[in-house]
């Protein structure tokens, strides 16, 4: 059964830079709203494949997604 | 009809504008930033989309310190209006728009100081002079690119060195050179440039925006106006985070698209290829105008010193009647009087009269300029 993450963000401008700077690297993501039980902080969120965890959070660490947050889509 | 007021608004806009507009409202008409659905994300592609157009054509490497407005003076009262506090020193040029000149003095009235530094008849800017204004303690420098009057172009890099040397802000206000002149925002030392979109980079009327350097700290500026972002919003406080802390309420989201199509259009031709044109009609057209008797042209009527936006007069003949005979006789279509600059206009000599202000863009040809040239010789003549 697939797993998702999703990465919260403070501006739907950093959601929307940030999947062309994921898609670009060749992983799969989807915007979607964001899962209330999260947060509310953007409407906008990032939902990816949690088998790419290592993949994104390295693009979050070398500073290319300014993500608010990375977490497991909770009941995934 | 031939039309000569793209210092106005350039028309007509390119077919691709009209159809990013049209394809906006048709297939993307959801709100950015706000809701989740398809229609807000392909909504929010297309503003992210026309911010990283902004970002490319000023040369600036994040497009997040693109703050959209809806036009040029909403974006120069935020810069100033955010920066700006009782005690502060600023100083201007005699060769501003009201834009600039109309707030600052509002503010001056608040209890900023303000020094407007004159410029020569020509428009020239006096370095000498400017550096003279600019002392230690000044806050900030705004000044035009070129003059929306005569087209004259300022020396924007060294009046950047000079306002850093000195601990302050530079703000160029880019209504006439964006998508004319080329330009490199941090190659140039502009920390707050102020644009419209609706001039030479061919989107609608009501865009326009602020390019925040890198210079600039944000914890500096306060927003103009404060509201809804779709982010933070289980907060009752304004979010610090670009852009949203500038861009409140929906945005001109089917301007932004037109907007977006216009800064690509412009980049597809290449702004050099756009001066260059541009430079070869206003040529034509100063030498033209310049061997009518009666007529005076203003400026420096230098092409590689100036925008193709050229001011004259005609002897015994009020801007008025020669703008009303241009429209109704010949179907030339310009824009006579003060042009909101009184300052730049005290400057040249032509205060309160003003001018017949002729600006050719990007589908004027020369057989029009020559078509503009005749008009204006019968009009002498007959006048004489």
């Amino acid at each position: 059964m697939d797993k998702y993450g999703v990465i919260l963000f403070n501006t739907s401008s950093a959601a929307i830079q940030a999947e062309a700077v994921l898609n670009k690297a060749g992983l799969n993501v989807k915007l979607i709203p964001t899962p209330r039980e999260l947060s509310s902080d953007c409407g906008l969120s990032l939902r990816f494949d949690w088998k790419f965890i290592i993949e994104v959070q390295a693009h979050q660490d070398n500073g290319r997604l300014d993500a608010a947050g990375i977490y497991p889509l909770p009941d995934g | 009809m031939i039309y000569v007021d793209y210092a106005a608004t350039s028309w007509p806009k390119p077919k691709e504008v009209l159809s990013a507009m049209t394809d906006f409202l048709e297939y993307s008409g959801g709100n950015p930033g706000r809701s989740g659905h398809r229609l807000s994300i392909a909504a929010a592609r297309i503003i992210f989309g026309a911010r990283e157009a902004v970002a490319e054509l000023f040369n600036i490497s994040d497009p997040m310190r693109v703050i959209f407005t809806y036009n040029v003076t909403y974006a120069i009262n935020l810069a100033f209006r955010g920066l700006l506090k009782p005690g502060d020193r600023v100083v201007t040029t005699s060769m501003e728009h009201n834009a600039v000149m109309r707030p600052l003095r509002a503010l001056e009235k608040a209890g900023i100081e303000l020094t407007v530094v004159p410029c020569g008849p020509d428009g020239s800017l006096d370095l000498e002079a400017m550096r003279k204004a600019i002392t230690g303690g000044t806050r900030l420098v705004a000044m035009t690119h070129a003059s929306n009057v005569v087209g004259t172009i300022l020396p924007v890099k060294e009046v950047a060195n000079l306002a850093h040397e000195a601990g302050a802000y530079l703000l160029v206000d880019v209504a006439q050179t964006a998508g004319v002149v080329p330009i490199d925002q941090p190659a140039q030392g502009i920390d707050l440039l102020t644009f419209t979109g609706h001039k030479g980079l061919y989107g609608p009327p009501g865009t326009g925006g602020l390019v925040l350097g890198e210079r600039v700290d944000i914890a500096e500026l306060e927003p103009l106006v404060r509201g809804g972002t779709g982010s933070k919003s289980e907060y009752e406080e304004q979010p610090d985070m670009l852009p949203d802390k500038y861009e409140s309420g929906t945005i001109n989201s089917v301007g932004i698209a037109g907007l977006g199509a216009g800064i690509r259009w412009v980049q597809s031709r290449g702004v050099e290829s756009i001066r260059a044109h541009e430079a070869g009609l206003n040529e034509l057209l100063l030498s033209g105008l310049q061997n009518i008797p009666g007529l005076t042209v203003h400026g420096t009527c230098d092409p590689s010193k100036m925008t193709a936006v050229v001011s004259c007069n005609m002897a015994g003949q009020h801007v008025s009647e020669v703008g009303l005979r241009l429209d109704d006789e010949f179907g030339i279509l310009c824009r006579v009087g003060l042009h909101c600059a009184p300052a730049a206009h005290k400057t040249i000599g032509t205060f309160p009269e003003g001018t017949v202000r002729l600006a050719p863009g990007v589908f004027t040809s020369l057989e029009d300029i020559g078509t503009v040239i005749t008009a204006f010789e019968k009009i002498a003549v007959q006048h004489g």
